[in-house]
């Protein structure tokens, strides 16, 4: 593998997730519990397409293809997808969407940062401006976390629950490759396992104040970030989030 | 036991307005949330660079039956208006 497949698979990898978390989030449009969630999450789920935008851009551009962002969001299937199992799961309650964002916004708050020190300046620039965004995200992701964490019986409940459940797909963010170790190798990516300590740092942090119990086993899911094998539920959101463009190819508005 | 959130009171400063000025309400469980909550609905689309949130309740307001005794005396005093001035360009918004 080259640097110029690694980079790709990297955009792919950075654009899917926030794809696939991006569109997750959107079902919860006028779904939401109380009106100012409904838009705070429908604004998480804009910021997350705005980069997914940058980050498949970049992927195409890098391919050569002649392909743009939107085809590779509307017209790849479940097995060219490498995003992370975690962002794929279906939503559940509201305690299970806003436990997911906040163990992806934790990783992106602190991934994000360092790849704005990017060698890659299309790297560099998309990752200064999504920081941004990911900075607030986690901040919002978090007090929710510990308000209902540290809040009812029943919110306490739902919220450890929420953790059991996602847990074991939480490791799959430092199951690295070979990709990895070259983006690392000529700095235009940070490797994600240096970001380990940092990450478990600020997740426990979060989880301890929320007054939440961490799951011991080592155990996790892993298939999405490689394209091995996704969950059964990828194919299922592809089909509504790409059923325009499968039905009308080409179709503009 | 009410299973509402308090409502709060958002005042937001424009992008070139000096003064914070009242936008709207909604509600939050408390002050730090309800600061996010007013970012996300009366900020997104750049209308911002502050934002003051007050928790309705601490709203001291006028008796609205009081309009009489309260407003009607000012109605024909023009001399208080500081019209009758000149103000240099120099000086800027006042």
């Amino acid at each position: 593998m080259d640097l110029k497949e690694a980079l790709e698979r990297f955009a792919l990898r950075m654009g899917d997730n926030t794809l696939v978390l991006g569109h997750r989030v959107s079902e919860w449009c006028g779904h939401a519990p109380v009106l100012e969630e409904d838009i705070a999450l429908a604004n998480t789920a804009l910021d997350l397409i705005g980069q997914t935008q940058f980050w498949l851009g970049l992927a195409a551009e890098v391919q050569e293809e002649g392909k743009t962002a939107d085809n590779l969001a509307f017209l790849r299937d479940a097995w060219d997808f490498r995003n992370l199992l975690l962002v794929e799961l279906p939503n559940g309650d509201f305690g299970r969407t806003l436990m997911r964002q906040f163990l992806f916004d934790a990783w992106q708050s602190i991934y994000l940062p360092r790849l704005a020190k990017s060698s890659d300046e299309r790297v560099a620039a998309i990752a200064e401006k999504a920081s941004k965004e990911a900075a607030y995200h986690v901040e919002r992701s978090a007090d929710t976390v510990v308000g209902l964490g540290d809040g009812t019986e029943e919110s306490h409940a739902r919220m450890q629950k929420a953790l059991e459940y996602l847990w074991p797909y939480v490791g799959e963010i430092f199951a690295t490759d070979e990709a990895d170790d070259i983006l690392a190798e000529a700095g235009v990516a940070v490797h994600p396992e240096s970001l380990k300590d940092e990450f478990y740092d600020l997740v426990t942090r979060v989880l301890n104040e929320a007054t939440l119990d961490i799951p011991q086993d080592l155990f996790f899911h892993k298939g999405g970030r490689n394209g091995v094998c996704h969950t059964e539920h990828l194919g299922h959101m592809l089909t509504e989030m790409q059923w325009l463009q499968r039905a009308y190819p080409g179709a503009t508005w | 036991m009410s299973n509402e959130w308090p409502l709060w009171e958002i005042f937001i400063r424009g992008q070139h307005g000096m003064s914070h000025r009242h936008v709207g309400s909604l509600h939050a469980p408390d002050a730090e949330m309800a600061i996010k909550n007013a970012r996300d609905v009366y900020t997104r689309r750049n209308e911002g660079v502050s934002i003051w949130v007050i928790e309705a309740k601490n709203i001291a307001a006028s008796d609205p039956d009081a309009k009489g005794p309260l407003y009607d005396p000012s109605n024909s005093k023009v001399y208080r208006h500081p019209t009758f001035f000149n103000i240099p360009d120099e000086v800027g918004a006042m």
